[in-house]
């Protein structure tokens, strides 16, 4: 059986979360069929086609599927999952927030955040913040996973010819989950989870304002800016920045962690980075147990003369 | 109103879990264990809509082994009435704790429930997406801020690309981020008021529920340890090994 794939987009354009889920579900070894379900979502389902080595694009295209409401798409993907084994999202927000609705309407558990594929039936994946890995083998007739993106390199974006396959789905038009609005972050700096560089920020900056320091650093190095769960709550930056357990997983070449004390929390969103530097004033600090390289310094002298010096 | 909120037993936060050397499992003997984070924060938005005014009944339910009997009893002195225990052996799997939580939904009828989004021990993040599917009910997850009003809640949600806002029916699965809001400490006399509150103890069985294995754990490993790197000591030294050793830059 083939092996359906959940697209992440957002009507106009397939996010790159949707690669590394391609690579993953690409070696659990199948037909890959990839789901675009949205409201006037063509044009994601038209980049979704480019992608190589997918059998199928299905295009759901229906006004109950608009902001792709968890109420709304998981009927859609119960109704398609019979003729799949294995149903893979990206463990992005989206994927975590369908997919166990999926698994619940199917009787199925859902194996979540898996980092390596074994066989067809058995999965890796962390757990108690990624201080163990757990090998799992599914017992379920349907495997539902949502994967790790920063544990598979992205599938090619461009060189594929898939066709798109419009799949009929008239949806409940019912509000009892209504969508009210939307805060999205601009920014001109890579996307975090993908970048290639990372300048993350703690407590230690003191402020918002101080977050300026970093942003001209990773300017200078086409970085985006990350941040502990600390600097969030104390409202320097907004949530979308936070690394760690409970935040983004990110997996650069270089993850450079300034004013940051390294808990485990935090180092469960970083810690497979290739290079990870560390700047902090306290010598103790558990980031340096990490670090491929510490300096020990205030990061308000340490991070200016950075920039200068690149 | 009624709120139901659910309350884990998991590792204390604090503590960095070992794996037991036949690779079994990790190592949970003499480790110290709390609520998950998550739901104290649940508790916690529970309490607060109830000082508003706004709820009636708060019932904390926990499903596991007699232990989880302490978590209860936490929610209970941080201000929840009433806990269920339902007794299992082990941790069931997300799916069959959130069968049986349905169970207890569908009986107690509250209109507001409120989960962690996350256990700190499975890093699951799925039981309140399951229990809202099981029981059709609309599901607001990752909240950063709720609101009631005219029947229904509004809920900020923490999305990967900034923040959502869903107005759903009640009744309605809420899960908790953590910014949703910051949890009280339990006070010495809530402590002794929380040991008198009823406490209720009940079995999968008595609630219809079979609870049934869908995984097998076929080995728990370390993970790759990073080896140790070198303190720098300028800003030069760090530039120089950037650009000529690590090659990153
Ligand atoms: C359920 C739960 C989930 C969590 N999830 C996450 C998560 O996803 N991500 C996350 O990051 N955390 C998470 N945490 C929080 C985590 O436990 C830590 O509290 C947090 O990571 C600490 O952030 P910090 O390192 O910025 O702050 P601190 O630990 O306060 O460290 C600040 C550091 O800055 C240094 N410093 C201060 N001033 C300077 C200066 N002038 N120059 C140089 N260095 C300086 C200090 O020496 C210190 O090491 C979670 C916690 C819980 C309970
Ligand atoms: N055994 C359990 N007992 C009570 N609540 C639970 C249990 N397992 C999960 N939950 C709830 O579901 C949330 C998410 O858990 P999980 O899906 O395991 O990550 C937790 O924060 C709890 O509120």
């Amino acid at each position: 059986m083939a092996i359906l794939i959940i697209a992440e987009h957002d009507d106009r354009t397939l996010k790159s979360a949707t690669l590394n889920a391609v690579t993953a579900a690409a070696q659990i070894g199948a037909e890959l069929h990839l789901l675009v379900a949205g409201r006037d979502c063509r044009a994601a389902a038209g980049q979704a086609a480019r992608i190589p080595g997918l059998a199928k694009v299905l295009l759901a295209d229906d006004a109950s599927l608009a902001q792709q409401l968890a109420e709304k798409v998981s009927p859609l993907v119960v109704e398609l999952a019979k003729d799949y084994s294995h149903i893979v999202a990206p463990a992005t927000t989206s994927g975590k927030n369908l997919l166990p609705r999926v698994a619940a309407l199917l009787g199925v558990a859902q194996l979540s955040e898996v980092i390596g594929v074994e066989s067809t039936d058995t999965f890796r994946r962390p757990i108690y913040a990624g201080n163990a890995i757990a090998t799992v083998q599914s017992l379920d007739s349907v495997k539902v996973l949502t994967v790790r993106g920063s544990a598979f390199e992205p599938a090619p974006a461009e060189g594929g010819g898939t066709p798109i396959e419009s799949i009929h789905f008239a949806g409940d038009a019912g509000d009892s989950a209504r969508f009210v609005g939307e805060q999205v972050a601009v920014s001109e700096r890579p996307e975090l989870s993908s970048a290639r560089i990372v300048v993350s920020g703690g407590r230690g900056l003191g402020s918002g304002e101080s977050f300026a320091l970093l942003e001209r650093l990773a300017d200078k190095l086409g970085a985006a800016v990350g941040a502990s769960r600390a600097a969030v709550d104390a409202g320097f930056v907004p949530n979308d920045r936070q690394v760690g357990q409970t935040g983004k997983i990110v997996a650069p070449d270089l993850y450079i962690a300034v004013g940051i004390s390294g808990a485990i929390q935090h180092l469960a969103g970083m810690k497979e980075s290739k290079v990870i530097v560390a700047i902090n004033k306290d010598e103790e600090a558990p980031i340096f147990q990490v670090a491929d390289y510490g300096l020990v310094a205030d990061l308000f002298e340490a991070i200016p003369e950075l920039e200068r010096k690149l | 109103m009624k709120i139901l909120v659910t309350v884990k037993r998991v590792i204390d936060y604090n503590v960095k879990v070992r794996v037991k050397p036949d690779h079994s499992d990790v190592d949970l003997a003499n480790v110290k264990m709390a609520m998950n984070p998550f739901c104290e924060i649940a508790v916690e938005e529970a309490v607060r809509l109830k000082e508003a005014g706004l709820a009636t009944e708060i019932l904390a339910v926990s499903v596991g082994p007699k232990a989880c009997q302490e978590q209860i009893r936490t929610a209970l002195a941080l201000g929840a009435d009433r806990g269920i225990h339902i007794e299992t052996e082990d941790f069931p799997e997300s799916l069959e704790v959130a069968r049986l939580l349905a169970k207890v939904v569908e009986a107690e009828r509250p209109e507001l429930i409120i989960t962690g989004k996350q256990s700190i021990d499975s890093d699951n993040n799925q039981t309140g997406q399951m229990l809202a599917a099981l029981l059709d009910l609309p599901q607001g997850t990752f909240a950063s801020a709720l609101k009631l009003a005219d029947g229904r809640v509004e809920v900020t949600r923490e999305i990967d690309g900034g923040l959502q806002t869903l107005s759903l029916s009640l009744p309605a699965v809420v899960t908790t981020d953590l910014r949703l809001n910051e949890p009280r400490y339990a006070s010495l006399p809530n402590i002794m008021k929380a040991k008198k509150k009823p406490l209720e103890v009940r079995t999968p069985a008595e609630l219809g529920v079979q609870p049934r294995a869908h995984t097998r754990l076929l080995k728990v490993e370390a993970p790759a340890e990073r080896k140790g790197g070198i303190k720098v000591a300028s800003i030069d030294e760090l530039v120089e090994k950037l650009k000529n050793e690590a090659k990153v830059i």
